[in-house]
């Protein structure tokens, strides 16, 4: 069963003579259990596919549907309990009046839970931090850290899919490795679906099966970690991507 | 835990790794405390206020006379003479007692502005400040109109119309104080709104109102409270003019700008009558100024810290 099909799926920002297209005519469709990455440079609509997936732009046509419910204008309960988002910057994603465990308690609540302290100290486990993290602020944590609490705050309602919008991209090369391996072992752990969003071909090769390269709002092509691995690119801009990403990691 | 030693109390609020929720907000008020300590102005405004509220409380025992008995054979005894530390007034009354006294309005009329006019704006601007669309262009037309007005005379309106009295003096300073509140929590909302981890809160089926008040006035009420004490000062001005003027505390109450303005009539030959209130103003204000500016090092969101 696919977890996350979309189809047609335009995305526009602006009114007038400022309207322009973010996203057009996209389609994909990711398995259940499957890792989906969405690769391409800045400004290439990656993000903007996430946040119209999670409702947080509204101006979009198409249809997405989710575990193979159709996803309208607004979004249910049910659906922030199966779908969360792991946003890119650590520094700006927690809230920097409240403690870590403000920040889970809150979101537990949200949704219902009642043994809340056991769950988070579950869940600060579960991403690698120990409970004598529970009471810090974000500013007595480091972006690795921050990072992890952002992980462990997405996971807190039990999602079915993670959005990963570029997790790694603010964090430094040695943490960056640490949270990949995170996010490859909580898939594994709790049978997750992930849809990554990357403008780092190595990231994405790290985590994902499968690939879609954008390109000014449109999948230009689609293919397998494999055949990325052996360069077999068709399309001139993915093999752009593939030249610009193998010199940098020689460079 | 052990509170009793000092040192443990104080590694215990230092803590890097708090253990309880309440560890790791003490530690986050002890900081911020630490901070304003450091600060010698805001400290020296600090313990002044702070005299001057046991003043206020404890003025029946501190009163060398009693506020509102007249003496006429006494009246306008320069200060010193008879065991009135600061002269007595056209009446008859003890000068220093009535200021003692007077502290205590003056106390009152802050602290009600102060939690009334911040809190309305706060509301207005932060509702104004997320919901957008036209909500926000009637709250904001509605709080430029306010804006529009010298705050003195729209002030002298309401209590014209409300009728005169300290009650109705504050009401009218708050309905007057407002505005500027809920353009500075307006504008911070506006930066707020799109951030990430309101982004994040909203994924998670957090509602407008939970947002609102849990995460975006946590960040709102800092700048607001140095708003607030530098504001202080004002408040305490324009409730003096409106007495000064005979439309807020009436006699024989011992408002300090009420007896500034009795003072006014003999200001030539008997200079205490208006100067001492009117040092008392110039002091509790100036204590406002240099307390606010500290916050405001403390408080600035800019400057990190908890």
């Amino acid at each position: 069963m696919s977890a996350l099909t979309i189809e047609g799926l335009n995305v526009w920002f602006g009114e007038g003579r400022e309207h322009v297209f973010a996203v057009r005519d996209l389609s994909l469709d990711v398995e259940e259990g499957a890792s989906y990455g969405l690769v391409g440079e800045s400004g290439s609509g990656k993000s903007t596919v996430l946040r119209a997936i999670t409702g947080l732009v509204p101006t979009w046509r198409g249809s997405m549907s989710v575990m193979g419910e159709a996803l309208g204008v607004g979004r249910t309960p049910a659906f922030y309990k199966t779908v969360q988002m792991v946003f890119q910057d650590p520094y700006a994603s927690l809230h920097p009046r409240h403690t870590v465990d403000q920040v889970l308690s809150e979101v537990l609540k949200l949704h219902g839970f009642r043994d809340i302290d056991a769950r988070i100290d579950q869940l600060l486990v579960d991403v690698g931090l120990g409970p004598g993290y529970r009471f810090r602020y974000p500013h007595q944590l480091s972006g690795g850290q921050r990072q992890r609490v952002a992980i462990a705050r997405a996971l807190a309602p039990d999602p079915r899919i993670l959005l990963l919008d570029e997790p790694t991209s603010a964090l430094d090369v040695s943490v960056q490795a640490e949270i990949l391996n995170l996010l490859t072992d909580l898939r594994a752990r709790h049978g997750l679906t992930y849809l990554m969003v990357s403008h780092d071909l190595g990231v994405v090769g790290h985590i994902c099966e499968r690939i879609a390269v954008m390109q000014s709002g449109e999948i230009v092509e689609t293919l397998g970690v494999e055949e990325m691995r052996r360069l077999e690119a068709k399309h001139p801009y993915t093999q752009h991507l593939l030249d610009s990403s193998l010199r940098s990691a020689r460079g | 835990m052990k509170m009793t030693d000092p040192s443990t109390l104080r590694a215990w609020l230092l803590a890097e790794a708090p253990t309880s929720r309440r560890q790791a907000r003490a530690s986050a008020w002890y900081v911020g405390w630490l901070n304003l300590r450091s600060n010698t102005l805001a400290m020296a405004g600090l313990i002044f206020l702070a005299l001057l509220l046991l003043a206020a409380v404890f003025a029946p025992f501190l009163a060398s006379h009693d506020p509102f008995a007249q003496d006429l054979g006494a009246r306008l005894l320069a200060p010193g003479t008879d065991g009135h530390l600061f002269g007595t007034d056209s009446l008859g009354r003890d000068i220093y007692s009535r200021v003692l006294y007077g502290a205590r309005i003056s106390i009152y009329i802050v602290l009600l502005v102060a939690l009334v006019a911040p809190l309305l704006g706060l509301i207005i601007g932060t509702v104004a400040g997320y919901a957008g669309g036209w909500l926000d262009v009637v709250l904001m037309r509605v709080t430029d109109i306010f804006l529009a007005f010298p705050r003195l005379i729209l002030a002298l309106a309401f209590v014209a119309a409300l009728g005169a009295g300290i009650e109705n003096a504050v009401l009218a300073i708050s309905l007057t104080a407002w505005p500027p509140y809920a353009r500075i929590a307006r504008a911070e909302t506006l930066t707020i709104r799109n951030s990430d981890f309101i982004h994040a809160i909203r994924l998670q089926g957090a509602g407008p109102v939970r947002i609102v008040m849990r995460h975006i006035w946590p960040l709102c009420i800092s700048s607001l409270v140095i708003r607030v004490t530098l504001d202080m000062a004002g408040i305490i001005l324009t409730a003096a003019g409106l007495g000064f003027l005979g439309l807020g505390a009436q006699p024989p109450s011992p408002e300090w700008g009420a007896m500034v303005s009795e003072g006014r009539k003999f200001i030539l030959d008997h200079w205490w009558v208006a100067t001492v209130p009117g040092l008392a103003i110039f002091s509790i204000s100036l204590a406002f100024n240099l307390l606010g500016d500290g916050l405001r090092d403390v408080l600035d969101p800019k400057e990190g810290g908890a």
